[in-house]
């Protein structure tokens, strides 16, 4: 398996840290309440086909990514930056007045 | 029919004709006390608990594949009751003191052997913590033997001790700890609840649980609905997918494990040896084949298949470990799914749905349970109370944060445990 890095290019599976399900991507507000909480940090979908992950670019440029990747086959679909990809979802939540 | 020694002579001396298939092939009828979904180790051993222990045998073990070809067919057969936490240390000392007496109550050779099992220590905080986890393996009636550097060289005297990265200052030795044959202990389990009425149904897919009013009514199946009181949920690897099916979610990810195995060798190793580093462990077959093992890949998976940088890693550990092994030829290597739960302990548990029952986060430390899971899964759904020793393994802990079993104290981060 080999992660397409968007700025290091396809690299070997070794040279990342895996987090799992990119979940922190939509953390709960912290006064979402105990439920919500436990949720996020315990509950999973977890089936197998495409699913948005966490992968730590660690022995190289350092960026956090998610990856979407087939959980059954290990096909690599893609990966974007987190930061980018967090910081679109943040707009868009800001918009509609859900996040501060 | 009934395996002896007497039968077997017999059977010998003409010609082995008068073996018959050890279970039956039955249609599936359209109602049954209890489904068990899954025909795995812990499916097969519910339903031999149900019928043996609890006069249940009104029983359907509904498998998607075939008997043996999940994970209790893909394991490393290691049989051990050392873990350190209160509820699980009491639940796997059950369950090995179960699997002593296993053959007889199955009257099947499922080749359990108890040829001990050594962890290796690398530090001085390790060996505190060895010394530690012996004394409380001791309280609770187990056995367990701290050893030095000496003791282990008489034991095992074909590793490099000196090696500076990981030397070798002594390990904590389990004697009842051991293997079986994993294949024999499903199809021991198996043959046992088929003689006892339970229907096995191979080929036969969970794809729906029918719930009303938040009670079970049955299934849907790829070979046609069927209605029972109570369903029982042991599909290890696929639980999500299958709690899915009820609406549930579980605090579990799906990883894969991957093994390995040389070509047959002349007896070397008669002990189970672990090696912190990496998680490695090995020990040999009765046919000579050396089986090892180590991580996680460390990524979700349900390919029941790893990468390259996992094997090299584990095939480096073993010739750290064991520079002799260098001339061994590997023969082959698999991988299993493994339910991975977040703080590496089972779930063994009521749903808030009436009727349904969870088994499952077994991780890659299930088969060694598989006698103990059944018997106490068996308890839960025959008198919907928990067993005694498998009190604590409760759903609810997630959530409240009470009763957690973190044995690698690594937080609530799945592929960590
Ligand atoms: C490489 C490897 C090494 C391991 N080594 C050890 C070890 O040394 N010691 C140890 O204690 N444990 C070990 N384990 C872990 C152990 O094998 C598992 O924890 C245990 O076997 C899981 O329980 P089971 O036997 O019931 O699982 P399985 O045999 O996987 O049974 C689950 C069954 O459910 C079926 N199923 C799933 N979905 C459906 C559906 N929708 N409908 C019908 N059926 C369904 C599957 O086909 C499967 O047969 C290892 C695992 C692996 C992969
Ligand atoms: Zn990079």
């Amino acid at each position: 398996m080999r992660l397409p890095c968007p700025l290091c290019g396809e690299r070997d599976l070794r040279e990342f840290y895996y987090q799992g399900a990119a979940v922190s991507l939509t953390r709960p507000d912290p006064d979402a309440g105990a439920d919500a909480w436990a949720d996020y940090v315990h509950l999973r979908e977890n089936l197998p086909g495409d699913l948005e992950e966490m992968w730590h670019h660690a022995q190289g440029c350092g960026a956090w990514l998610v990856v979407t990747r087939n959980t059954a086959t290990h096909v690599v679909k893609g990966a974007k930056l987190a930061m980018d990809t967090k910081r679109a979802d943040t707009k868009r939540a800001d918009t509609k007045g859900a996040r501060t | 029919m009934r395996f002896s020694g007497l039968r077997v002579l017999k059977e010998g001396l003409t010609g082995n004709k008068g073996w018959t298939p050890h279970w039956r092939d039955p249609e599936p009828r359209s109602e049954y006390d209890v489904i068990i979904i899954g025909g795995g180790g812990h499916g097969l051993a519910t339903a031999h608990y149900l019928a043996s222990v609890h006069g249940i045998t009104s029983v359907a073990v509904l498998e998607k594949g075939y008997i043996g070809g999940g994970n209790v067919g893909r394991n490393t057969t290691i049989v051990r009751a050392n873990y350190g936490l209160p509820g699980n240390s009491e639940f796997y000392s059950h369950s090995l003191k179960l699997w002593e007496g296993l053959e007889e109550d199955l009257n099947y050779n499922v080749m359990h052997s108890q040829r001990g099992i050594i962890n290796l220590f690398n530090s001085d905080g390790a060996r505190d913590a060895a010394a530690r986890r012996g004394n409380q393996m001791m309280s609770q009636g187990d056995d367990a033997v701290l050893m030095d550097n000496a003791a282990v060289r008489k034991l095992i005297p074909y590793l490099d001790f000196e090696q500076t990265r990981f030397p070798i200052y002594g390990g904590l030795y389990h004697p009842r700890g051991g293997t079986a044959r994993h294949d024999a202990v499903a199809w021991g389990f198996a043959r046992a609840a088929d003689q006892r009425g339970v229907d096995l149904i191979q080929q036969c897919e969970v794809t729906g649980i029918d719930i009303v009013d938040g009670k079970v009514r049955g299934v849907q199946t790829t070979r046609g609905p069927i209605r029972a009181k109570k369903i029982g949920m042991a599909a290890a690897g696929r639980s999500s997918q299958v709690a899915a099916m009820a609406g549930m979610r579980l605090p579990i990810e799906s990883h894969v494990l991957q093994a390995f195995v040389t070509e047959g060798l002349k007896p070397c190793i008669d002990t189970v040896i672990t090696y912190p580093m990496g998680h490695f462990y090995i020990s040999q077959s009765d046919k000579g084949g050396l089986v090892f093992g180590g991580a996680l890949d460390f990524y979700s998976s349900y390919a029941a298949r790893g990468n390259l940088p996992m094997a090299e890693h584990v095939i480096e550990n073993a010739l750290t470990l064991m520079p002799m092994l260098t001339k061994a030829k590997v023969l082959r290597s698999w991988g299993g799914i493994m339910d991975m739960s977040f703080d590496g302990s089972p779930i063994i548990d009521k749903t808030h749905i009436d009727g349904l029952y969870l088994n499952c986060g077994w991780c890659y430390g299930g088969f060694k349970a598989t006698p103990g899971s059944g018997n106490v899964f068996a308890h839960l759904i025959a008198t919907d109370t928990p067993h005694e020793v498998a009190k604590g393994h409760r759903l609810d802990r997630f959530r409240t944060g009470r009763g957690i079993m973190d044995e690698e104290a690594a937080g609530s981060q799945h592929n960590l445990h």
